[in-house]
């Protein structure tokens, strides 16, 4: 395999982050063994947008996910949230920091109820620490019933609330990516990775999970979405970065990546 | 017969605590520990040995406990970065070592002589009558909030269409069963064999309130069953409550042990549920679930396996100093990997992940081992031959029912 010409100075991209970047990342690479999943990938999310990630199976796209919040360390490149370095952060405290992800197989707590799930989600509970079961149980008593109210709003603006105290194991695929994106609301992020959001799901859940989402965007929280489904990107999205074989291919506003003739190449083959 | 349910009592009691320690590791966060038995161990071990050195005991078991801590803390370190086998193979490894320093550091543990002759609590006590009457009204209470527990636990569980008089006839049955079998047992402890009547008594009593509370719990089948062992285990323990009456009566060292035992597993069991029921135990249970779940909600997934190995690890060390003070002669034999699979037995039995199910796999496993004493072979034979019974019986109930006994049967049809 042939050395890449050296990457993009990390101080040189810094520079580069403008006030309305709420995420920036630049020059990641990764390898395994030989295969290089990504290689000096850029990526940069505007403060209140949804923005797609999109790209040919196996482009590197879940693997660029796990870099942006530390599930995996990247071999170079920098990651920049909120103005700041996250790169060095272990992945519990990227999640404190406001930048949550899901999943692209749903992962529920089987063996949790769904409104356990929910309740876990909230970060920096005074429960959570083993000492305060004895220095603070009445506040831990107050903050829960606090945190089982908005629970319940929130599983019952998805329509998850008659299920809330079924196992979240038994749920179906769908529910299961309403309970996964109900339980990141939970934890009040600023930002959120969305991994296959509309991946099998029938098309009525579909534009279900689309409106949540542009509500929940309305409210505050910026959206990065991997999707192969090209309704709900180009209707959802208002910038979009194409990823091939590792690399940037390009990125631009959906009518413009729609006509784009390199990535109609690289969806549709040669 | 008083003496020898006393003994039973503290052993069942010290294998619950034992064991309960191990579901906090494995039953809700999900850490395979195969060396429990180094816990015990460092708690058996420097508790006495701190006690011959003149520490009062009470801070020789903290000592103990710290340490045991600290064993915990090093397997931690270790592994929990890893992925979970591999802390499977550091627990069995670090179990082993303790045991082996017991055997050959001569200086500190007099290695395989054991160690003998160290104090032990309550033996130069002599309590006056007010003091008895203490003794056993707090024995009572704690008894009867226990009693409490279990009936309200039995009765949500499996009490679908309860008229008003169902706990007081259960209750009457349940007694009186007790108290025939504790008839019917007496004259077979004093050689006499067993006395026909109160042991048909007992049939019939308890039969009739297994009956009497499954008829009214119909829509589950393997209720019966649950109410069954229940209620057997729950007669044994009955049987305990009466020797322990008598025994704190006639004050007896062994007695005041017991009673001892029952209130720090009273706590135990207490504290660990109200644990497990708050924020930090939920944490515990996510990261059982999918650890990576935990770590993308922000959960220091690291910190908090720590802390369920250092808790569990503490409560084994607690165990410890009980078990060494029944045995009265420590020797690195008592540690042997085989007690820590005892204890998976027990766990796995009562249902992982399920505190009053660890406390009714002791009563179970300890009932077995009592009661296949009296199976007529000599001593090498009869220990083979209780561990393949006990194989085939976890054999059978991993096929029948694996969620263990008292574990809930929606969890296996999960989906992950």
């Amino acid at each position: 395999m042939v050395d890449e010409p050296s990457l993009v100075p990390v101080s040189n991209s810094v520079s580069q982050v403008l006030p309305s970047d709420l995420l920036v990342a630049t020059g990641l690479c990764k390898s395994f063994g030989g295969i290089r999943a990504v290689d000096n990938a850029e990526i940069r999310v505007v403060r209140g947008s949804i923005t797609g990630l999109i790209g040919p199976n196996g482009a590197g796209k879940t693997t660029l996910f796990n870099l942006l919040c530390n599930f995996l360390t990247p071999d170079k490149g920098c990651v920049i949230f909120d103005g700041a370095p996250i790169s060095h952060l272990p992945p519990h405290q990227v999640a404190l920091q406001g930048l949550l992800r899901t999943f692209q197989v749903p992962r529920v707590l089987s063996r949790l109820s769904v409104l356990e799930n929910m309740l876990l989600a909230a970060p920096l509970q005074t429960g959570e620490k083993l000492w305060n079961s004895w220095l603070q149980p009445l506040r831990i008593r107050q903050e829960e019933q606090e945190l089982r109210q908005r629970a319940w709003t929130i599983l019952e603006s998805v329509g998850l609330a008659a299920k809330a105290n079924d196992y979240a194991g038994a749920l179906s695929g769908g529910q299961r990516k309403l309970l996964e994106m109900a339980r990141v609301m939970m934890h009040r992020p600023r930002m959120v990775l969305l991994d296959e959001p509309a991946a099998g799901v029938n098309p009525t859940l579909i534009n279900q999970i689309c409106e949540h989402i542009v509500r929940w965007n309305q409210e505050g929280v910026t959206f990065l979405i991997i999707e192969h489904n090209m309704d709900v990107v180009m209707s959802l999205c208002q910038h979009i970065w194409v990823l091939a074989e590792g690399k940037n291919l390009a990125d631009g506003p959906p009518s413009e990546i729609q006509t784009n003739p390199e990535v109609l190449r690289a969806y549709l083959g040669q | 017969m008083v003496g020898y349910l006393i003994s039973l009592g503290i052993f069942t009691a010290t294998f619950a605590l034992f064991s309960l320690g191990l579901n906090l590791h494995w039953g809700y966060t999900g850490l395979i520990n195969f060396g429990h038995v180094g816990f015990l161990a460092i708690g058996s071990y420097t508790t006495i040995l701190l006690g011959i050195a003149g520490v009062p005991m009470f801070f020789a078991v903290l000592v103990g406990v710290v340490l045991a801590m600290g064993l915990g803390f090093l397997m931690g370190i270790a592994t929990l970065r890893l992925r979970e086998d591999y802390l499977a193979i550091v627990t069995i490894g670090m179990a082993e070592i303790v045991r082996l320093i017991a055997l050959n550091e001569d200086w500190l543990t007099r290695g395989g002589r054991g160690v003998y002759g160290f104090p032990l609590p309550f033996v130069n006590f002599n309590p006056n009558v007010p003091t008895k009457l203490g003794m056993i009204a707090l024995f009572w209470g704690v008894v009867g909030v226990a009693a409490w527990q279990w009936w309200h636990w039995l009765e949500r569980r499996y009490g679908r269409s309860r008229p008003p008089w169902l706990l007081p006839s259960y209750a009457a049955l349940f007694i009186a069963g007790t108290l025939s079998l504790w008839a019917a047992l007496l004259p077979l402890s004093l050689g006499r064999g067993v006395a026909t009547f109160p042991f048909v008594l007992t049939w019939v009593t308890l039969g009739g309130a297994i009956a009497l509370m499954s008829y009214y719990c119909r829509p589950e089948k393997a209720a019966v069953l649950v109410i069954a062992l229940n209620t057997l285990a729950a007669a044994l323990v009955g049987l305990v409550v009466k020797a322990l009456t008598l025994g704190l009566w006639d004050f007896s060292y062994r007695a005041g042990l017991l009673w001892l035992l029952i209130l720090v597993l009273a706590l135990v069991v207490w504290q660990l549920e109200r644990l497990i029921h708050s924020p930090w135990g939920r944490v515990l249970k996510a990261i059982r679930e999918d650890e990576e779940v935990a770590k993308a909600l922000g959960k220091n997934v690291f910190a908090y396996k720590m802390q369920s190995l250092l808790l569990g690890g503490a409560i084994a060390a607690v165990a410890g100093a009980f078990y060494a003070w029944q045995l009265t002669f420590v020797n690195p034999d008592g540690f042997v990997s085989l007690i820590t699979f005892q204890a998976w037995t027990i766990v796995v039995l009562g249902g992982a992940g399920n505190n009053m199910g660890t406390l009714l796999g002791a009563a179970l496993f300890w009932a077995y081992t009592a009661l296949t004493r009296f199976i007529p072979l000599d001593g090498g034979r009869l220990e083979a031959l209780r561990m393949m019974l006990i194989g085939l019986v976890l054999i059978i109930l991993m096929m029948w029912r694996p969620q263990g006994i008292l574990g809930k049967k929606e969890e296996l049809s999960l989906g992950r």
